[in-house]
């Protein structure tokens, strides 16, 4: 269909993108990839020369290597399931027919313009401070005692406060997809006299497939790099220590890029085997 | 009969849907009130809804404290600037992928979104140097150039998912006119685009304002933007929830305004291709 | 005619310049707690004096050091002006990062700086940070709740006898803590707080050869003793309590003792802010017999990056900021009880300072802490709470995160202890130390 000349054009179009991204990862790649088999120590003096596959070794023989690929796959993992189960919900909620939906969709998307590091900041101290926040007092209220949130529920807590900022794009997407669902399909349905929960699992999910998909794709990138709710709130301490965090403790706070940098890779591997997974799906959904 | 069922489904959904729609906002109201409260009100128990002296004196603390408006405008500029130079740069490839596409493109856009995970504090030194080397530490256009090649894989694929919605034959229609490409693109496509393009720009303005890495990492005084601007108020000396809040509050208030008045833009645009 | 007027503006710009009356604008790195702001609040001062003006970049102490650290590593010159602390200013001195201050006027009076903060801001016998603040830790107590416990705090108290007190304060059902301490992670938080307890049971963090040294009985002391204590008289929640925290707590009446920093003493008296600011008595930090108390030397420093452009106004302004007058500037606008604590002997023998009620427990805290010599037995490094080697904040923070998980209950000493002898030493030895 498409003409050999529009083929090039194209190509031409495409160009700036690919360049600029292939830059943008090939640079620093080719660059951490340099730095992991280096000792690179930029207190004591910077380049200290090569040393093969040593902080491999290291990055990997270390005790907190394998609970922060946990932490990692908790966090993600949590926040996903989380704001895929109360995203669907609440569209399903908010295509209802109702009073003041245009105040409510406003009210919910809210906590997706909020930086990260706002919203950690106030989650931690004006809610889950254990003497003054609003929690403590909500359970010294009910006779309960307050609980030490961000010590005895830590990756909880994370999490809660992540999913509290990516339940508004889930919902929203999720909605849309529900908009533009057939509305004479369901009714019929429900002529039938198929129970709520019958339209729900035959009907309304399997459209949401798609849907559900790229929420997951779209959430994990941005998961995977999750660091300003830890920074801010434990610190990578109570278990909360995730892959990201732990090259970040080894780049900045014990100044070893080189250690940082094999971590790095590993980040890159992990990332690509959660890739790989969730690309088959959203590629198997793109082709349709 | 069946109308009074369903005005008593309205009824119950109204109720459902604002109660859980205030809980999902509360954090941001309480961080809105709690910045009108003097520092003892703030921590008082039990905790003072409404009734409490409204005071302005934490904005006033906080504007003494900080160059607020330096801070809000190379915010302003940065995500701006970055979602603006992506979408000129994202729009011909989005086009070529969605109307002109090959057996590779499905894997260039899923390679273009992963160049999004590489965990970004790995490369800090080397970005670092680069940005020495470049002159360009400390200044607007490096952080609009890291902002945009972070966001460019999101706003290609969302323009893609877009301009594939946009039905092929009226192309057809107008190339049989005698269209050029550049008139296609510019007269006959991006009109019909516009509600996909207002939402990918609203959504990477928004990802760009929020990120706090490389914002915080690669500016000193001249190209802060907000996220700076609040990392000087996290953890000061003694009672700090009202100075906090407000400061929050400032941080944050731009853009939320910005995003309830354009949610409609943003909500009609924002799919990624999920619905078919 | 365009051409003609630049011409004549550049000339103008080199001969200003060359006269050495440029005025510069510098950007200054700094710290977000209260003095440091009080001071940007006071920079028209200096303006007015030099024509100079100040950029400031105020962030959070966390922030600040992995901001200025990748600065000054990779030399990017963003700052002319860097708040640094007693930890970092001998391990970027010996780096060649930092200009050396051996050319301070007259009139500043570098002999003034008291011996102890001049000893821990230099390197090979130089200044290279001028200190803005000092301090040392002491203990901080309620006088009624003490006469209330029936019992006498004396001027230099054993743990065993802190122990003891904080049972007997404790008062749970009035929300009555016996003492409060940092329990938070990091090193500069809960981290450098146990390693000054610890020297005082005589634990060190390295033997003469660098080996960790967590398996030795005075460690495991130390952490026995601080979590019983804190079981029985400690705040709900005490494993994410910073200075911060703690200090809202004693300013709320909420501590019965608390064992923290120098400065917090001016917050915790002062009538705006604390509720008992009338009922604060001061004793030096406890020891068990050992020879060592377990006060820790802090302070935060001005330095100048090597290779700024500014150099010359850096200097004044270093010069301005930590002068005598900019105490005696501070006096007049604020009193005698808000100026920077610490830092210089004629600010202790000004008879309007005296008359402070902790000023004196301040000076006799900072002066019976020693960085060179710090713990019982003897130690490879320099510093009390720290040790003045480049890797030691990246490890001192994941061993108090070991620590602040045995105070959450999530792990026993023992096992905290085994993990921080391992990693301590690992790290040791990716670094080249074993």
């Amino acid at each position: 269909m498409a003409t050999q000349h529009s083929r090039s054009a194209a190509r031409l179009m495409m160009a700036p993108a690919v360049i600029l991204l292939l830059g943008w990862m090939l640079v620093p790649l080719i660059m951490t990839l340099m730095f992991s088999f280096k000792k690179y120590l930029p207190l004591r003096g910077g380049d200290l020369g090569w040393v093969g596959f040593e902080n491999y070794v290291r990055f990997v023989s270390s005790s907190s290597f394998w609970p922060s690929v946990m932490a990692t796959l908790i966090i993600v993992g949590g926040v996903l399931l989380i704001t895929v189960v109360f995203g669907v919900l609440l569209a399903l909620l908010l295509n209802q027919p109702m009073w003041g939906q245009g105040i409510v969709r406003i009210l919910v998307i809210a906590p997706f313009f909020v930086m990260p590091t706002v919203s950690a900041l106030v989650w931690k101290n004006m809610f889950m401070d254990p003497v003054n926040g609003l929690f403590a007092h909500l359970w010294r209220f009910f006779g309960a005692t307050p609980i030490e949130w961000l010590s005895q529920a830590s990756l909880q807590s994370i999490v809660m406060i992540v999913s509290w900022q990516w339940l508004p794009f889930a919902t929203l997407i999720l909605l849309t997809a529900i908009q533009s669902l057939d509305s004479e399909q369901l009714e019929a349905a429900e002529m039938d006299g198929a129970p709520p929960l019958k339209r729900f699992g035959y009907i309304i999910l399997p459209h949401l497939g798609r849907a559900i998909t790229v929420v997951v794709l779209i959430q994990t990138i941005f998961l995977l790099a999750v660091f300003a709710e830890i920074f801010v709130t434990t610190g990578g301490a109570f278990g909360t220590r995730t892959l990201t965090y732990l090259i970040y403790q080894r780049v900045l706070e014990s100044q070893n890029v080189g250690l940082g940098s094999a971590g790095g890779v590993y980040a890159i591997i992990l990332a690509n085997i959660v890739a790989i997974f969730l690309m088959r799906a959203v590629g198997k959904n793109l082709d349709e | 009969m069946a109308r009074a069922v369903t005005q008593k489904r309205k009824i119950i959904n109204t109720v459902a849907a604002w109660g859980i729609g205030l809980l999902i906002f509360f954090p941001i109201l309480w961080t809105i009130l709690t910045s009108f409260k003097t520092e003892a009100q703030a921590i008082s128990d039990p905790p003072i809804f409404l009734a409490f002296d409204w005071t302005l004196e934490n904005y006033g603390v906080v504007l003494e404290r900080s160059n607020y408006m330096r801070f809000l405008w190379n915010s302003v500029i940065i995500a701006g600037g970055s979602t603006i130079l992506g979408i000129i740069i994202a729009v011909p490839a989005a086009w070529s992928m969605a109307f002109v596409p090959s057996r590779r493109t499905k894997d260039i856009l899923l390679w273009m979104l992963s160049t999004k995970m590489l965990p970004a504090v790995g490369v800090l030194y080397p970005i670092y140097l680069i940005f020495i080397k470049l002159g360009i530490l400390d200044s607007r256009i490096g952080l609009v150039i890291v902002l945009m090649l972070m966001n460019l894989p999101i706003i290609v694929w969302m323009l893609y998912t877009y301009f594939r919605e946009i039905p092929g034959e009226i192309l057809e229609a107008a190339r049989m006119d005698g269209a050029s490409l550049k008139n296609e693109i510019l007269y006959v496509l991006t009109p019909m685009a516009i509600p996909g393009i207002a939402s990918t720009l609203l959504l990477n303005f928004i990802l760009a304002w929020n990120e706090a890495f490389w914002t915080l990492n690669l500016t000193a005084a001249k190209a802060a933007p907000l996220t700076a601007f609040i990392a000087s108020y996290s953890s000061p000396e003694g009672l700090f929830f009202a100075k906090l809040s407000a400061a929050s509050t400032m941080a944050i208030a731009p853009i939320l305004i910005l995003g309830w008045f354009s949610q409609k833009q943003l909500v009609s645009g924002l799919t990624f291709g999920a619905v078919k | 005619m365009s051409f003609r007027k630049s011409l004549y503006a550049a000339t103008a710009v080199t001969l200003v310049t060359a006269s050495g009356a440029f005025a510069e604008n510098l950007t200054i790195a700094t710290v977000n707690n209260g003095d440091m702001i009080r001071m940007q609040g006071l920079t028209q001062d200096f303006t007015d004096k030099t024509g100079h003006t100040v950029e400031w970049v105020t962030l959070e102490e966390n922030v600040l050091r992995q901001r200025v650290t990748t600065d000054i590593a990779a030399k990017g010159g963003s700052f002319d002006i860097m708040t640094i602390g007693m930890y970092e200013t001998p391990i970027w001195a010996a780096n060649g990062w930092l200009v050396p201050l051996d050319d301070l006027s007259e009139e500043y009076d570098a002999d003034d700086i008291l011996p102890a903060m001049a000893g821990g801001l230099s390197y090979e016998g130089t200044l290279y940070a001028a200190p803005f603040y000092g301090e040392s830790s002491m203990i901080m107590y309620r006088t009624d709740l003490m006469e209330k416990a029936g019992l006498e705090m004396p001027k230099a108290p054993t743990w065993e006898f802190i122990r003891e007190a904080a049972a007997a304060m404790t008062d749970r059902a009035n929300d009555i803590n016996g003492i409060c301490l940092r329990g938070k992670a990091g090193w500069g938080e809960g981290g450098a707080f146990i390693t000054a307890m610890s020297n005082s049971f005589g634990a060190r963090w390295f033997d003469e050869d660098w080996n960790a040294q967590f398996d030795t009985q005075p460690w495991a002391d130390t952490l026995n003793f601080y979590v019983d204590m804190m079981s029985e008289s400690g705040p709900a929640g005490y494993a994410t309590n910073g200075f911060n925290e703690n200090l809202s707590l004693f300013q709320q009446g909420k501590c019965g003792m608390w064992i923290d920093a120098t400065v917090a003493a001016s917050f915790v008296t002062n009538p705006n802010d604390s509720t008992v600011a009338d009922s604060v008595g001061f004793a030096l930090a406890p020891d068990t017999g050992l020879g060592k108390r377990s006060n820790w030397l802090w302070a935060w420093a001005l330095a100048i990056p090597a290779g700024t452009q500014k150099e010359a106004a850096a200097k004044e302004f270093l010069e301005w900021a930590t002068s005598k007058s900019y105490i005696e500037l501070v006096a007049e606008n604020e009193g005698w009880a808000n100026v920077p604590p610490g830092a210089r002997t004629s600010l202790y023998e000004n008879p309007n300072y005296q008359s402070v009620p902790f000023a004196q427990m301040t000076l006799d805290s900072i002066l019976s802490a020693d960085p060179k010599n710090p713990t019982v037995d003897p130690v490879p490094y320099v510093g009390i709470q720290f040790a003045a080697i480049p890797e030691f904040a990246g490890i001192a923070t994941e061993v108090s995160q070991e620590f602040s998980a045995v105070y959450a209950g999530q792990q026993t000493v023992e096992e905290a202890l085994a993990k921080a002898q391992a990693l301590t030493n690992d790290a040791m030895e990716a670094a080249g130390y074993r």
